[in-house]
């Protein structure tokens, strides 16, 4: 194993002239979708223009739960791949048990403190050093709408309030048509409530209850408007959604059964590839009462220290590749995305992605931009997880009152 | 010389299996038992050792106390109901039925699917949307009422129902070995004495088949103890966590939520169930056999 890895680095350093310069970097991932492939493909070849002997390491499934399995006894056993995509938090943690690389050298010549909006990068910074890099930004406060689904209930426009969305709810109801196509997964769950934090109590109220699990918010008023707006959508859900997969939920709308559904731009992809165009076949929003906020889910790599100086150079190679324009926009055009660098170019994207685009850059300079929670950016997976449970356990048991809701969500989040 | 290697070859053979045993089931045990009184999250960590508080943080989760009501529940109606269907058609098959042998691998046939497929199909077949309910709305009942599936406090009946449909012809072609191996002669004396049918089932034929009902108890209450497959599938632990039972809560906390030490502990609860369960049958098996020689 050992012996092979070190032939392939000497072949290549022979084959490309250069010796020392060049190195094998092994990449640890999980997009393993058709457009997420067809990214990483693009990756793989500007880093073999480079000169560099790319080793794909994909694992599939479970939102990267499997791969992070894999990673974990990688690293434990002291061979850790030169790249893992890691986020959120959990870079933090992996930092803090002294694995990952000093990045600092690539960050200044690259100039990405600037490049960069404040929260993304701090995210991406162990004790002021850079250890990983982002590729892509979603948002995850969107409401998509079917425009046809629409139109036969009579709702002329995407909702912006709360009232709105009910009213347009009950219409909706009443053409015989499902309002909301929701998955009855935990994650979903939490996905939602989180948009609804927004639209109800706005960035800064979010980011005290949901980023800083400040007890005084999480036991406000607010909040109680949030759970009860929350349940309130519920009322909007068709029965069979309990156990749905997100995707299936995104085709109930694709199909026009059913007009809205919370998700994040993930979403987009599965419209695009059953054919339909944004604006015209469907409708993208920020989720009522959330237009002037923004919660951002970056994918990053982390990368790990490496012994081999041609590997290193490598590594260092493929962190700047990564934060090039080349590549942030050929990867986010395959994956839905948006670029996490901020002067990208932006023709090429979609009306959805411009939008998100737009109001990525002006709310990242008022403060609007804040993490997702549902999504692993914000909090440790401990209390991430038992609030999930708390959120969900709310939301498929109506015998729970607003209440008790209140309390659990409060008392998980104090899990450490 | 030959002899001694004679005598000694066996140990040479058995002793590979033995190490590797060893260290795989009983070593992964006591690192597991370590593990649990360390606060280790995301990685193992060893420096840090906390006693039993892990365990007490475990007893304090209400998703745990949901897991152990689950298992409880789960464990009774499976084991309880894949007896008793088991039994039943077991009994019914023996009554010398035209085409048993047919019969016979139909009831045995969901044994053949792994719980994936049988959480798989189930799904589908409870969901109100796709199965039987949608089933009976299109025949035209459309008061008919069947959504246990997607409510909280009945989901974990249905990863029951599932279980028992697969496990019960298990039960069945125990419990039929051991009716042909019944000597017919007994029955015979039976009837000679006037004794009816039931009465010769209830207190006669069952309990001659105590030490295959016993065997069926241990071989399906430890298939429900270690329950995650048919979970995963049926529920995946929803809605919200309902449908949990100790194994999917052991590995959602070691590998997704960053928690190893708390997921050790509730690992070494399932060790210790199972134990209180294996134990005392092996204690009795072994103290037996000595009477038998």
């Amino acid at each position: 194993m050992l012996n092979k890895s070190k032939l392939a680095v000497a072949l290549a350093s022979i084959s490309f002239g250069v010796a020392a310069m060049a190195g094998q970097v092994e990449v640890l991932h999980y997009w393993t979708s058709g457009g997420e492939a067809k990214s990483v493909a693009e990756l793989k070849k500007m880093m073999e223009a480079k000169g560099h002997v790319w080793k794909d390491f994909a694992v599939a499934g479970g939102g990267g739960d499997n791969a992070a399995t894999v990673l974990k006894s990688r690293v434990v056993s002291g061979n850790p791949p030169a790249a893992a995509q890691i986020k959120g938090p959990a870079i933090q943690e992996w930092a803090s048990e002294g694995v990952l690389a000093n990045l600092d050298a690539v960050g200044k010549a690259e100039n990405w403190d600037s490049l960069l909006p404040k929260v993304v990068a701090d995210g991406m910074k162990y004790k002021g050093n850079y250890v990983a890099v982002p590729v892509n930004v979603h948002r995850v406060n969107w409401l998509w709408g079917s425009a046809a689904a629409l139109k036969k209930a009579g709702v002329s426009s995407m909702p912006t309030t709360w009232d709105e969305f009910f009213t347009a709810a009950d219409k909706i109801k009443k053409a015989g048509l499902i309002p909301v196509a929701h998955s009855g997964q935990n994650i979903w769950d939490f996905t939602t409530f989180e948009s609804v934090v927004l639209g109800v109590g706005g960035a800064r109220f979010y980011e005290d209850a949901l980023v800083k699990l400040d007890q005084k918010a999480l036991t406000s008023e607010t909040m109680k408007k949030s759970l009860e707006t929350f349940r309130r959508i519920k009322s909007y859900v068709d029965p069979a959604a309990p156990g749905r997969d997100w995707n299936l939920s995104t085709a109930m709308v694709i199909q026009d059964k059913a007009a809205f559904q919370f998700m994040g731009d993930w979403a987009k992809g599965e419209f695009v590839a059953a054919g339909k165009a944004p604006g015209k076949d469907f409708l993208c929003a920020a989720a009522p009462g959330s237009a002037k906020a923004y919660t951002f889910n970056v994918d990053s790599f982390a990368m790990f220290k490496l012994k081999d100086a041609g590997a290193k150079k490598a590594q260092n190679d493929l962190a700047a590749s990564i934060m090039g324009t080349e590549f942030q926009q050929v990867f986010n055009l395959n994956k839905g995305s948006i670029p996490v660098r901020l002067n990208v170019a932006m023709d090429k994207f979609d009306d959805c992605a411009r939008l998100s685009g737009k109001d990525f850059v002006e709310t990242a300079k008022v403060g609007g931009l804040v993490p997702s929670a549902a999504h692993g950016m914000a909090i440790k997976p401990a209390a991430e997880g038992a609030i999930k449970d708390a959120v969900s356990q709310f939301w498929s048991d109506d015998r729970i009152s607003v209440a008790d809701g209140l309390k659990n969500i409060a008392k998980a989040a104090a899990t450490r | 010389m030959s002899r001694s290697l004679e005598s000694l070859l066996p140990k040479l053979v058995v002793a590979p299996a033995f190490v590797l045993g060893f260290a795989f089931i009983y070593g992964l045990m006591v690192w597991n038992g370590v593990l649990s009184v360390t606060a280790s999250r995301m990685l193992p960590n060893y420096d840090e050792f906390v006693g039993l508080d892990q365990y007490r943080k475990l007893f304090e989760m209400d998703r745990w106390w949901v897991a152990l009501k689950n298992l409880g529940i789960f464990s009774v109606l499976y084991v309880g109901g894949a007896l008793v269907l088991g039994l039943t058609l077991a009994i019914l098959l023996d009554q010398k039925v035209r085409a048993e042998g047919f019969l016979r691998t139909v009831y045995l046939y969901p044994m053949a699917l792994s719980f994936i497929v049988t959480g798989t199909a189930w799904k589908w077949i409870l969901n109100p949307s796709l199965g039987i309910e949608k089933l009976m709305h299109d025949l035209g009942w459309s008061s008919f009422h069947f959504d246990w599936l997607v409510q909280s406090e009945t989901a974990i009946y249905c990863v029951v129902i599932a279980g028992i449909w697969q496990s019960a012809g298990f039960a069945m072609a125990l419990f039929l070995a051991g009716l042909r191996g019944i000597d017919d002669s007994i029955i015979k004396a039976a009837q000679m004495d006037g004794a009816s049918l039931p009465r010769i089932y209830w207190r006669i034929i069952i309990p001659i088949l105590r030490p295959v009902v016993f065997s069926t108890i241990l071989v399906l209450s430890h298939l429900s103890i270690k329950g995650f497959d048919l979970v995963m599938a049926l529920t995946a632990g929803g809605p919200g966590f309902s449908t949990d039972v100790p194994a999917t809560f052991m590995f959602v906390m070691s590998f997704t939520r960053g928690q190893i030490g708390l997921g050790a502990a509730s690992a070494t609860m399932m060790l210790a169930t199972v134990a209180a369960i294996v134990v005392p049958y092996l204690y009795s098996e072994l103290r037996a056999k000595p009477h038998d020689r």
